[in-house]
Order: structure tokens, then C-alpha cells, then sequence
């Protein structure tokens, strides 16, 4: 993992301070709200339905065990016992005190983390694929290229006011894990007769106008790509909309100007760019990958697992995946109870995470966008061991990637943009599905929930994806089928008029069993749909 | 009936206008008639409040529109962080 070198602790501690000083003013009264608000909004601290919020950046979604321990002290000493993880792979605290605020933040920069560009119309964390560096499918680990473009974009000066808020996703796989091309800007690192480089995709987002991001580069070589995605950026900085904030992703401009005329725009922006010397040495660029250095992995740890125990089997095939490594596992901890809260976990569950990454994989954690935590290099003489202790914590849900493994935003019972509640119906509908049985049976099937056209939660990319919007004053639930956000990318299809809460979880059983009716051998609810269309689903929920 | 509510500057809390000052409780939310405006504007000039607004509510001092029943009631997935657990979120 990056550890902070004291440049970059130096500036995190002087923005907790400068931060303490705005806060002390605001509450001085020595300026206003309208000033402050973008003061707070660059350090991560929104304004909730109830209370401030504040989304502490996790970047690319990798941790150590000291900073989730900080975590669940935060939620414990600053909040109410709980965090928020979130599609961004970053979590959310839903109860700060504004006063507290400051001594929050300086706590968390004790152990290298911050809040910084968790808002405002900056380059917010970099995503990258949870099983970075344990994956077998992967060229190469996207992580140093991740950690360099958060060096990149960190108070980047150019940067920080572009027309709208900007998001980066890097992978290294075909299989696409982190919705790379729903990003404003994605890369997938390849390689081309052996030498590394990305394609870069731009122009891709969910909101209110959801677009998958054109291939705007097949191939840049690794030593260009810093400065091509500066020249990406460069472009949609100048001609960007600033005038219609619905306007302003680089998506509508990539859209309106064509890719052709995009992409030509960068190659003359590029070829500027390639003069000022932004990319790194390749001595610094090494110095970064140092940190990502595989661990120490046994060579001759055992490669097989005692399925005997019938509940460990189910959890072991559902949410434990391949290592590259031989005798070790990518274990999967599903947020998503039964009845819970997609994304939350108590202090304590917080805790035992922490605990299981320092004593079972190297010290290290992911979030993934699908609001759940990965412990990415367990050995399979582990794996037994750590499922118990995360049993003993209400954490072994053996549902990854199943129906009730439901991504959600949190919608109107926090959120004050939502209009309609996201979690009672994900809650509904696990319930409605709780029958793991009936849910391995069903198979693989993203179910995602936003609670407004913002798209926090997904929907657009969801197998089955469930928008709440405002009818009259009353929450109203539009359906819609055929999205998703892995490689084989697509966004969803509204299939009909809306339903209330009880309506749209019944109207997803109907769906559900339609299918299930219908699939052919091996089909997942997205193959059948593809397949058949929409109609027979239509026939199911609406006869 | 118009009713006004905010954030407290300090801990965030949800307030309500009682007629002197600012509560957490919905339940002691006063009717401010046409004077909702000149309040907010010195309440939020004296930064006892943020983030003000005027809303409307039926006769029984509910909000007529679901955000605001929701900021009155808490979270309604959490009951244990609830402010108000017996306001009616939807209304039958």
C-alpha cells in the first residue's frame, strides 16, 4: 500500500487546519453560509436531510487495517455507530457535528486519510478494481496507476473548478469489475506486444443523462497516459458547458462535439501537453509501484479447502473467487443482510474487518462500488477461520452478486436531493428474497436502487435497476431491465409505468419468476432479457 | 399552517420555529401565518439557525410533503435513531 511521504502529510494536515480556521469563522459569524458552503463542500462536508454528512475518501478503494480502525473510531466517537459505504468506494458518516468537524479530520489525517475532493466539481477519488493485485485476469496492477493519478489530481491547480465534478476509474482486466466505462473518464491498462499502455474511454457517466464513455484512444503507451488524460481534461476544461449545470458533464460535450471531433481535439492538446514534461521519471513511477509490491505470499501454501461444513461450502462458493496465487482466496464480505442496509456496518463490524485484514490477508481491504469489502489475499487454510469470525459478526451473508446483494443509494431517508426512499425497497425485496436457495438458484442479478435521477445507486446499470421519483408528492418506483456496468456494458430500459414500494417489489418477482420461466440452460436474468426482449416481461408484471 | 425549519449551525440537528427559538421537536412548531420570511431572515442573521426554509403543514402541524415529514421523523429505516418514530410517513 501507499504510505504518505511528508509532502503529502505536510498538506493534508495544513487543509485540516485551514479547515478549523473556516469552521471557527463560520461559527464566529464572520462569514455566511453562502461562503462557507463551498469551503466545507472541498473538504467533504455536505448537508444532509438531517445533520452534516461527510464522505471520507478511501482511494481506489484499498485500506489498511489501521485506517479501518479509525473508521470505526470515527463512527463510535464522532457519529452514531455506523458508516455509509459507498459506490465510490469511499464511505459516508450521516451525523457530524460541524464543530467536531475539524478534530475529525485531524484524527484521520493520523492515519494518512482525508476528505479532500470527496466534493465539488474537482477529479473525486480514483476508482480502480477491488481485487487489484490478486486477480489472475489482470495485465498489470492498476493500483500505482490509480495512486499516480491521485498524486496528479490532488489540489491539481487547473483542475479544480472544472465545469462539473469529474470521476477516473482504472482497471486491468477485460472483466470490468468497477464500471470503468460508466466513468467520466476510463482506462483499461493492455498490453500490445508486450509493452503497457491503456485505452482510454471518455465520456461516460449515470445522472440524469446516462452515456457509456466512446473509445477515445485504443492505445496510449504507459510512459504518455498522465499526459493524455491531462489533455482529455484540458479539452473539456476550455469548451465545457459552465452555462446549465445538467450541461456541464464532459459526457454532453463529448456527445455534441462527436468523439471524431473530441478525440482530435486531444491529439492537438496532447501533443502540446507532451512538451511540459508532466509524465513521471520512470524512477519516480517505480518508486510508487514499490508500494504495491505483491506480499509475501507462501509458496507452498495449501491449495485446497475442507468443504465439509455445508454453510461454509455455500459461502465459499458464493463470495470466496481465484487467486492468481496458488492456496490463497479473494474473500468477498457482502454488506447486504437480510433486511439491513446495503453499504452500512456498525463500528464493530468495522472492527472485526480491520482485525481479519491484519490477521489473515497482509493487512489489506478494498471497498468495492458494489458497497462491499473484499480481503483480497487470504489463504485458503484461512478461509474457514475467517468465515466463522465474520459469522460470529452478522458478515458471512453468503449472497455476493445475487439478488439480494442490492446496491442502494441512501435515498430520501438521508439524502436531501432524493425524492423517493431506496432502502425500505431494497430491504422489501431481500426480504421478499431471503431464500438463499431460491437466490442461487435465480443466479447472478444486480439488482440497483436510486432514490432520484442523480443515479447514486446505479440503477442505469442494473440486470434489474429501480429509480425513485416524486409523483404528486407521493414516491413513485420506474422499472427498468438490461443495464449493466461489467464489460458487457449497457444501460437499462425503463420496461413500463411506475409502481408505490409494495408495488415495484412485487412487480420484481413477477419479473424474476418470468425469467426463470423462460431462460435457457446457463442464461443470467441479463442473458434471457437480451435475449427475449422485453415484452414477456412486460406480459408478467403488467397482465 | 406555515411552519419553518433548519439545521442547527453547530451540531446539524433538524429544528422547528417554536414561536421564541428553535426545537428539535416537530411537535412544538408554531403556525407563523405570513411573518415566516422576517423570521428566517433574522434568525439567520443571529446564526441561531442555517440552511432555513418555510414549509407547509395540514392542519395537525404535519408537513404536507413527504422531505420534510422524513426530516421530522429521522431516518425511517433506523427507528432507533428516530426523532419522532410516530409521524406518518405516507399518508393513507
Amino acid at each position: 500500500m501507499y504510505k504518505y511521504d511528508t509532502f503529502d502529510q505536510s498538506i493534508v494536515d495544513a487543509r485540516v487546519e485551514e479547515f478549523r480556521d473556516q469552521v471557527k469563522r463560520r461559527l464566529a459569524g464572520e462569514i455566511t453560509e453562502d461562503q462557507f458552503k463551498p469551503l466545507r463542500l472541498m473538504n467533504g462536508l455536505y448537508l444532509q436531510l438531517h445533520a452534516y454528512m461527510l464522505r471520507v475518501a478511501v482511494p481506489y478503494g484499498t485500506m489498511d487495517s489501521r485506517q479501518m480502525h479509525m473508521l470505526a473510531h470515527i463512527a463510535r466517537k464522532y457519529d452514531r455507530g455506523y458508516g455509509h459505504f459507498t459506490t465510490r468506494q469511499n464511505i459516508q458518516y450521516n451525523w457530524i457535528k460541524l464543530d467536531e468537524c475539524p478534530d475529525l479530520l485531524a484524527e484521520l489525517a493520523g492515519v494518512e486519510m482525508h476528505a479532500i475532493q470527496t466534493s465539488g466539481n474537482c477529479i473525486r477519488n480514483i476508482s480502480s478494481d477491488q481485487w487489484a493485485g490478486a486477480s489472475a485476469d489482470e495485465v498489470a496492477d492498476p493500483r500505482p496507476w490509480a495512486e499516480l493519478l491521485r498524486q496528479w489530481s490532488s489540489f491539481h491547480p487547473e483542475f479544480s473548478y472544472l465545469p462539473r465534478k469529474f470521476k477516473i476509474a482504472v482497471i486491468a482486466s477485460d472483466e470490468d469489475r468497477a464500471a470503468m466505462r460508466l466513468h467520466d473518464i476510463g482506462i483499461q491498462l493492455i498490453k500490445q506486444d508486450g509493452v503497457l499502455g491503456g485505452r482510454v474511454f471518455v465520456g461516460g457517466g449515470m445522472g440524469r443523462t446516462p452515456m457509456i464513455a466512446p473509445e477515445i484512444n485504443p492505445f496510449v503507451r504507459a510512459e504518455d497516459l498522465l499526459s493524455y488524460i491531462e489533455a482529455c481534461l484540458r479539452v473539456y476544461n476550455r469548451y465545457g458547458r459552465r452555462d446549465n449545470i445538467y450541461k456541464a458533464r464532459i459526457k454532453i460535450l463529448v456527445h455534441e462535439i462527436g468523439a471524431d471531433s473530441y478525440r482530435a481535439q486531444v491529439a492537438e492538446e496532447f501533443a502540446h501537453v507532451k512538451t511540459l514534461g508532466i509524465d513521471p521519471p520512470m524512477a519516480e513511477f517505480d518508486r510508487i509501484s514499490a508500494f504495491f509490491a505483491p506480499p509475501a505470499f507462501e509458496a507452498d501454501a495449501v491449495d485446497s479447502v475442507d468443504r465439509s461444513d455445508p454453510d461454509f461450502a455455500v459461502w465459499l462458493d458464493q463470495n470466496v473467487k481465484p487467486h492468481k496465487q496458488a492456496g490463497y482466496a479473494i474473500v468477498n464480505i457482502a454488506l447486504k443482510p437480510i433486511g439491513g442496509i446495503p453499504g452500512d456496518a456498525s463500528a464493530d463490524q468495522i472492527d472485526v474487518m480491520a482485525d481479519l485484514a491484519k490477521d489473515y490477508s497482509f493487512d489489506e481491504l478494498r471497498v468495492t462500488h458494489a458497497q462491499n469489502i473484499v480481503l483480497p489475499h487470504v489463504r485458503k487454510a484461512d478461509l474457514h477461520s475467517v468465515w466463522q469470525k465474520l459469522n460470529d459478526a452478522a458478515l458471512a451473508d453468503a449472497n455476493l452478486d445475487l439478488v439480494t446483494d442490492i446496491i442502494a443509494c441512501p435515498g430520501l431517508d438521508y439524502c436531501s436531493l432524493a425524492n423517493a426512499r431506496s432502502i425500505p425497497v431494497a430491504q422489501k425485496i431481500a426480504e421478499r428474497f431471503a431464500d438463499l436457495e431460491r437466490q442461487r438458484d435465480i443466479g447472478e442479478l444486480k439488482l440497483k436502487i436510486s432514490g432520484c435521477i442523480n443515479a447514486c445507486g446505479h440503477h442505469h446499470a442494473g440486470h434489474i435497476g429501480i429509480l425513485g421519483v416524486d409523483k404528486k408528492g407521493v414516491e413513485n418506483y420506474q422499472l427498468t431491465f438490461g443495464g449493466s456496468g461489467a464489460e458487457d456494458v449497457s444501460i437499462g430500459k425503463i420496461i413500463g409505468p411506475g409502481f408505490d414500494e409494495d408495488g415495484v417489489v412485487d412487480a420484481v418477482e413477477k419479473a424474476i419468476e418470468k425469467y426463470r420461466e423462460v431462460r435457457t440452460e446457463g442464461e443470467r436474468f441479463l442473458d434471457t432479457y437480451r435475449r427475449v426482449g422485453a415484452d414477456p416481461f412486460k406480459e408478467a408484471i403488467y397482465a | 399552517m406555515n411552519l419553518l425549519t433548519g439545521n442547527d449551525l453547530a451540531s446539524g440537528d433538524v429544528v422547528w420555529w417554536n414561536g421564541k427559538g428553535w426545537s428539535r421537536q416537530i411537535g412544538d412548531a408554531a403556525d407563523v401565518g405570513d411573518r415566516g420570511a422576517i423570521i428566517l431572515a433574522a434568525e439567520e442573521a443571529a446564526r441561531r439557525v442555517n440552511a432555513s426554509y418555510e414549509i407547509e403543514a395540514d392542519t395537525s402541524g404535519l408537513p404536507l410533503h413527504i422531505k420534510d415529514r422524513v426530516r421530522a421523523a429521522g431516518p425511517t429505516v433506523r427507528a432507533d435513531l428516530s426523532v419522532n418514530p410516530s409521524i406518518q410517513i405516507v399518508k393513507g
